[in-house]
């Protein structure tokens, strides 16, 4: 049994206009799995149809066998399932540690050893957990929207376009950080713009077009697609 | 001069109080609550209710605590008026906003409702006391200190600054060292955030009113213990708490702190010039001013 | 209660309230049609009211000069005293206009609650100004010899409604102009409507201006009608708060809606009378509050339950479409 499976979803963000079309994806326990196409096919909406920020009209989602179809992210998050957004994915005038703090706001426990190892996956976030984030550099941010999702343990975690507006060194660094967090057992369901890396780091990947599933299948397979080459990956 | 001053910053303290609260409810429920001044006023009559009706008949005794120009019925009155406005904002909130929110309405609409929530509230206080002024204990003698600099101050006006300044650290305490006080600290940051990392946002708006309502009645019954109470208190208070709260940056607590003692110095300055009954109408125009030079408030972000 | 009486109280309720409908159909245009949030009419009613007073009333002489002090009296005819109130409200809002218009609907509605007040404050201080609190009284009726005093009110009755009927007409043509679709664009798209174009600010300005004048002229009715004016009278809530009642009641956006929300308020408040009429003596000092509460808690029903009031809102802007 996957870990999610996502059925016919069909959604959007006004009453006259579907964005997603249809749409089906599945993603295995600790698996990466990558999202890729052209701009407004409807990747970020997909994700926030998951998670519950937008009421799909048609499809199931189902997680760990349970059916969270449209539940509230409030709900879903207190499954097991983390959610960084593109932007605005941080708490700016809060410090690093509140961040943390707040990522782990649905757990009952004291999470003191949790915190301590993800200090130790981000020791630049441990020296400046003091400071307010909206002083960090956009790099630096997006670790601590990476490690504010982490704080609860999360069995899958989705990604919405983790390079977005990064310098070319720190995109590196982020895709070092995502095999990471996939190497301590988190499944991940990573959105991309950057179809290249996002296809190299992933398991499996779904090419999605106008809101509709045009090609799946193994990360490496996709990356050698000559469709998928010529049309996403820049002729690379 | 410097009397004034000193007076302006006890005022500045009430004012301070209240245009927190109001702060505090614009940063996470995004709207202006024209209602505020009016919970000022029903927090100090919960307490003339407390201390002139209530524990007389109760049989509370009432030891006059020298030297301020209260006795022990106000001690226990205080704490009970504000958990009691704390409630009437809850309440106010179930019955009105929170329809209003689900409906998706607008800030404005939220804003509309919040004015006839005043006249409501002030109606009621209206209704049960009449429109006379009234003092929590008639016929006190308060006479009053003197500091150096020839500055006198009444004892009263004292624990006022003390009291608000107790406030402000126990607010300041929830605010950045309890679970729910940075919970609201991050929904008013980025309430889909917020939502995305599991915080009820109802439960935190609830929070929200209790700790905004508690803060304004705080103000209403010190400013009652000042000077006198009168059902038009509040809503005279609405123009200096709006000029506070935006001279600090609407949103920011601590802004709305330094803007309510900013505001309160400004008005008392005002009554060497012009009467004592315009001071609201030197907050509106510190308020435009403000407003016009640099909107964002001190404390704002840069825009 | 014999006929001559009933009728009498009939007329007097139907003078207030097309009053009231002035102001109403002055605040739909603010409001309604260009979503300004004015929370200060009672600002507008006061400098209506108290221009035309002065414009229309002699400048006391001899023993009257030492009771009653006001800054001038130019003894001119009624309509003058209206023009003199449109005009100077018009020019107020100008001024206020020019700092607040820019501001987010809340600001501008705190900014609106200020203005009102400092006015009544300088009114209620400035003696120099009106005679401060106590006001002017003796105001100067339009055509008084024409009839007999008794049904002097008949007369001003026709009068008040001639002058609604004409601002509704003049609204209902301005608004069915391309000018008023461009109000509508504003208030429902302000940034579509920018982009096209539009000096957005420009139009919020006239609206703010018009809406004003009207206010300025229905201030001027009621000083006429009840013949004396006190600061006290511009209060929050029978000048601004029940005139909000009235518009969202009848539908904001919506001509006859203001007209109708001004009668059926007006007489929901006339009628809470009978209802506290009833009351035992010593809750008699009440009453007021009372009624004032009853039309509090009918503003949130509203709010609640249908914002847009009874009639809605006017779908169709151009009188080029059949309706």
């Amino acid at each position: 049994m996957n870990l999610l499976e996502v059925e016919g979803l069909r959604a959007g963000y006004t009453e006259e206009v579907d964005i997603l079309n249809g749409v089906s994806v599945q993603v295995g326990e600790g698996e990466i799995v990558a999202i890729i196409g052209p701009n407004g096919a409807g990747k970020s909406t997909l994700l926030k149809a998951i998670f519950g920020l937008l009421r799909p009209r048609e499809g199931k989602v189902t997680f760990s066998g349970e059916d969270i179809t449209g539940a509230a992210p409030e709900v879903i998050v207190r499954k097991g399932m983390s959610y960084v957004p593109q932007v605005q994915n941080v708490f700016t005038s809060l410090t690093v540690q509140e961040n943390l703090e707040m990522g782990a706001f649905v757990r009952e426990d004291d999470f003191s050893d949790r915190l301590e190892a993800l200090y130790r996956m981000f020791p630049d976030l441990e020296r400046k957990k003091g400071e307010r984030v909206g002083r960090l550099s956009g790099g630096q941010r997006q670790m601590v929207a990476l490690a504010r999702a982490l704080m609860l343990d999360p069995k899958l975690l989705l990604l919405d376009e983790p390079s977005a507006g990064l310098s070319p060194a720190m995109v590196s660094v982020v895709f070092e950080k995502i095999r990471e967090i996939k190497g301590a057992g988190v499944a991940i369901l990573i959105v991309e713009q950057n179809a290249k890396e996002a296809l190299r780091l992933s398991d499996r990947a779904y090419v999605l077009a106008m809101g509709r599933n045009v090609l799946s299948g193994p990360g490496e397979e996709l990356l050698e697609n000559e469709e998928v080459g010529r049309l996403y990956l820049g002729g690379g | 001069m410097l009397e004034l001053f000193v007076y302006g910053i006890v005022l500045g303290s009430i004012i301070a109080l209240g245009a927190i609260g109001l702060t505090l409810v614009y940063g996470i429920l995004r709207f202006a609550n024209f209602a505020h001044g009016d919970l000022m006023t029903a927090g100090a009559y919960v307490a003339l209710f407390f201390v002139a009706s209530l524990f007389p008949s109760l049989g509370v005794p009432d030891a006059r605590l020298a030297p301020f120009s209260f006795g022990w019925r106000m001690v226990a009155a205080f704490p009970l008026a504000m958990a009691a406005v704390a409630g009437v904002a809850i309440l106010l909130d179930k019955t009105l906003y929170r329809k209003l929110r689900q409906k998706g309405s607008s800030a404005v609409m939220l804003a509309m409702s919040a004015l006839g929530a005043s006249f409501i509230v002030r109606m009621v206080v209206l209704i049960l006391w009449g429109a006379d002024y009234r003092s929590f204990y008639p016929g006190v003698l308060r006479p009053a200190m003197e500091l150096p600099l020839g500055v006198k101050i009444r004892p009263d006006q004292v624990l006022i600054l003390g009291v608000a300044a107790f406030l402000v650290v126990l607010l300041h305490l929830f605010l950045h060292r309890t679970k729910m006080g940075k919970a609201m600290r991050a929904t008013a940051d980025n309430p889909e955030l917020a939502r995305v990392s599991g915080i009820r946002t109802e439960r935190v708006i609830t929070c929200c009113w209790a700790t905004g309502g508690a803060l304004a009645a705080a103000a209403g019954v010190l400013y009652g213990i000042d000077v006198q109470i009168h059902p038009g208190m509040g809503w005279n208070f609405l123009l200096p708490l709006f000029a506070a709260a935006i001279l600090g940056g609407i949103g920011n607590v601590y802004g709305a702190l330094i803007g309510g003692l900013v505001i309160g110095v400004l008005q008392q300055l005002s009554t060497a010039f012009l009467l004592p009954t315009y001071k609201p109408a030197v907050a509106f125009v510190g308020m435009i001013l403000i407003l016009l030079i640099r909107p964002q408030g001190i404390f704002g972000p840069r825009e | 209660m014999e006929l001559g009486g009933v009728l009498a109280y009939l007329v007097s309720f139907a003078i207030m309230a097309s009053i009231y409908a002035v102001f109403s159909l002055g605040l739909n245009i603010q409001w309604g049609y260009t979503g300004l949030f004015n929370i200060g009419i009672a600002g507008f009613f006061c400098i209506g009211a108290y221009t035309s007073a002065l414009i229309t009333s002699p400048m006391p002489r001899g023993i009257y000069a030492q009771y009653v002090k006001q800054l001038f009296g130019l003894n001119l005819p009624f309509p003058f005293g209206l023009l003199g109130a449109a005009l100077v409200c018009g020019l107020v809002a100008l001024l206020i206009g020019i700092p607040t218009l820019r501001l987010r609907e809340d600001y501008l509605a705190i900014a609106t609650i200020g203005i009102a007040e400092t006015f009544r404050l300088i009114f209620n201080n400035e003696r120099w100004l009106a005679n401060g609190p106590r006001g002017l009284m003796g105001l100067p009726q339009p055509l008084q010899g024409l009839v007999p005093s008794e049904y002097y009110n008949y007369l001003y009755l026709a009068i008040v409604f001639s002058i609604m009927w004409v601002i509704y007409w003049a609204i209902e043509r301005a608004i069915r102009s391309p000018w008023g679709r461009v109000l509508k664009a504003i208030r429902e798209d302000e940034v579509s409507a920018a982009m096209s174009g539009k000096d957005v600010f420009w139009f919020k300005m006239q609206s703010l201006v018009f809406g004003s004048m009207i206010m300025g002229v229905g201030g001027a009715l009621y000083a006429h009608y009840t013949k004396a004016i006190s600061p006290d009278v511009f209060t929050p809530l029978y000048g601004t708060f029940i005139i909000w009642v009235m518009l969202m009641a009848g539908g904001s956006g919506n001509n006859r809606g203001a007209i109708l929300g001004a009668f059926l308020v007006w007489g929901i408040w006339i009628g809470t009378k009978f209802l506290t009429d009833l009351l035992p003596y010593t809750m008699k000092a009440r009453a007021p509050y009372i009624r004032f509460l009853i039309v509090g808690v009918l503003l949130e029903v509203i709010l609640i339950y249908r914002p847009q009031g009874l009639l809605g809102e006017e779908k169709k802007v151009s009188r080029f479409i059949e309706e």
